[in-house]
């Protein structure tokens, strides 16, 4: 579980995220949703402790983020940020191969080799495996740091929009690649998305933020409706159902 | 296979070495070995001290066209010496037991130079502004050197001089046995560190992600750089793009950022590049005080081929 208590973040003069509360249960796809500067990457990224926390406290499976040493942090919880950056001349295996740093301190076990080519084959990365890193387009790119979360082998997995750069096919695949790890490997999963069908459509929990502060949190269908999504992103927009699905258009 | 790479580039090290050792022994065999032998040492380490920082910083800083020395780390060092001559004058400066002073200022520059690097590294700035910062830094304390050279007697100066230019011949031998337990200390806290080195060449959040403490190793990291610049620019005096062109090679020679790989394929570079270059001026071509100039302008190119060409990011 996923403890937020009071949290408030400011940068100068500019507040960033105003008193959150939040409890993210174990299990399960909690989708962060809003409009742009709302907070959601400060909140994942001081969740995952890249931030040191000014004010309030977080917990994962009740480890206070700000005093748990990072490397047992790093076995428990993972996160793939959205502006990764990647260095020169490595391979996409001896990428996704580093999430099994936490665990040997980068001595490769047998077990080890199992689980990157799991998280390979998962992925569908296995004919890229051998590529060099810059050579990939980004959504390559992109499914392949997403391996090296999962590689990690963590169960809690943080993703700062993931479905950056991914066309239809990938970002669906992906999407229900991630499905299929909560429901079958148990993970949580919380992930930042600006695709809010995407959100309706696999995601179990949508918690809306808007300038700093969570507005809206519930089901899908709770959610998605033209009144609340008004209230999160200040426009009208119609969402229609279909197979049980709440489609938001809010394309023109 | 940059294990055979490797083992290549430690037989070319090696014939380096032996041809240093052998070329031309004349008269007294024994005296000549011995002296050559020191000279070796002093060579080796400065080789080794400075491919490893160079590595380091490269990777803390996330680029391939600084150096500690390009962002004057030595002449922070040798502002030190100046500051201490113009203070306690040419003959107390020179009556400072060499050990103690070698160790004191080490600290020092450990201390100076992880105070002022530190901020700008504990959140990764972009590279521009790095290398702004750097090049103005290093601007800073040269100036800083020279102002206070003019401040001086002319006497104390020559004391000082001796120390301000890159000298491969006359390298400091009373220094060799402290700097020695130092530079192998180094060697094997960089070696431990190699997996970590890997990882964080990945950028801060991603190495946090993956379980570092980020600024506890960035900070350790320049503690150790600093200590191994210090040791280099004590023995043989600044060199400014010897760590550039050394690691540049390196990375192409083995073809990976990997530190298992990269940081032995450096030193081994560094070896054959300054004893093979030592060996062929003092016997092949006879004027042997031009080494460290040659080093340093086909350094200097690199750094601008690497400036214009962009390097491999």
């Amino acid at each position: 579980m996923i403890r937020i208590e009071d949290v408030s973040l400011r940068h100068g003069q500019t507040q960033i995220l105003h008193d959150i509360w939040l409890t993210i249960p174990k299990g399960g796809i909690t989708a962060l949703v809003g409009p742009n500067g709302a907070g959601k990457s400060s909140l994942l990224s001081l969740i995952a402790r890249l931030q040191p926390l000014q004010a309030g406290r977080i917990s994962v499976d009740s480890f206070p983020v700000d005093t748990t040493p990072s490397r047992d942090l790093a076995r428990i919880l993972a996160i793939l940020r959205q502006d990764s950056i990647v260095t020169s001349r490595l391979r996409v295996r001896e990428l996704v191969g580093f999430g099994r740093f936490p665990h040997g301190r980068g001595r490769l076990t047998p077990d080890d080799y199992a689980i990157i080519d799991q998280s390979l084959q998962q992925f569908d990365l296995t004919d890229l495996s051998d590529r060099f890193i810059e050579t990939l387009s980004g959504g390559q790119r992109q499914r392949a740091l997403v391996a090296m979360a999962f590689a990690q082998g963590t169960d809690y997995l943080l993703l700062d929009e993931p479905l950056n750069n991914l066309d239809m096919f990938f970002a669906r695949e992906l999407m229900r690649s991630l499905r299929r790890i909560a429901d079958e490997n148990g993970k949580t999963i919380v992930i930042v998305l600006h695709d809010i069908n995407q959100a309706s459509a696999h995601a179990d929990r949508i918690v809306a933020m808007k300038s700093g502060r969570i507005v809206a949190d519930g089901t899908p269908s709770d959610l998605l409706t033209p009144k609340t999504l008004q209230a999160v992103f200040g426009f009208q927009m119609r969402v229609e159902t279909f197979d049980d699905m709440p489609v938001v258009l809010h394309f023109r | 296979m940059p294990d055979r790479r490797l083992l290549c580039l430690a037989g070319a090290a090696l014939l380096c070495i032996v041809a240093f050792m052998t070329i031309g022994l004349r008269g007294n065999i024994g005296f000549v070995l011995a002296l050559r032998a020191i000279k070796l040492a002093a060579l080796l380490q400065v080789s080794v001290s400075i491919a490893v920082s160079t590595v380091i910083f490269q990777t803390v800083t996330n680029n391939r066209i600084l150096t500690p020395s390009i962002m004057g780390l030595d002449a922070l060092y040798l502002f030190g010496q100046i500051l201490l001559v113009f203070l306690l004058g040419g003959l107390g400066y020179a009556a400072l037991d060499a050990q103690l002073k070698f160790g004191g200022e080490i600290i020092v520059l450990m201390a100076l130079a992880t105070g002022l690097l530190l901020p700008m590294l504990r959140r990764r700035t972009d590279m521009g502004l790095m290398l702004l910062a750097g090049i103005i830094f290093g601007i800073l304390f040269r100036s800083l050197n020279s102002l206070l050279a003019r401040l001086i007697d002319p006497n104390d100066f020559a004391v000082v001089q001796g120390a301000s230019f890159a000298n491969f011949n006359d390298v400091r031998t009373d220094l060799l046995a402290f700097a020695a337990i130092l530079t192998i200390a180094g060697i094997v806290i960089a070696w431990r560190a190699r997996h970590v080195l890997d990882v964080m060449a990945l950028g801060a959040d991603t190495a946090t992600g993956l379980g570092i403490s980020w600024s506890r190793n960035v900070t350790g990291l320049l503690l150790l750089v600093s200590a191994l610049v210090a040791v280099s620019t004590a023995l043989v005096g600044p060199v400014a793009f010897f760590g550039l062109l050394v690691v540049a090679l390196a990375e192409r020679l083995v073809d990976t950022r990997s530190h298992a790989a990269l940081m032995p394929a450096a030193m081994l570079t560094a070896v054959i590049i300054l004893v093979g270059g030592q060996t062929l001026f003092q016997h092949g071509l006879g004027s042997s005080s031009t080494l460290g100039v040659v080093i340093e302008f086909v350094g200097g190119f690199a750094f601008l081929v690497l400036l214009v060409f962009g390097s491999r990011k």
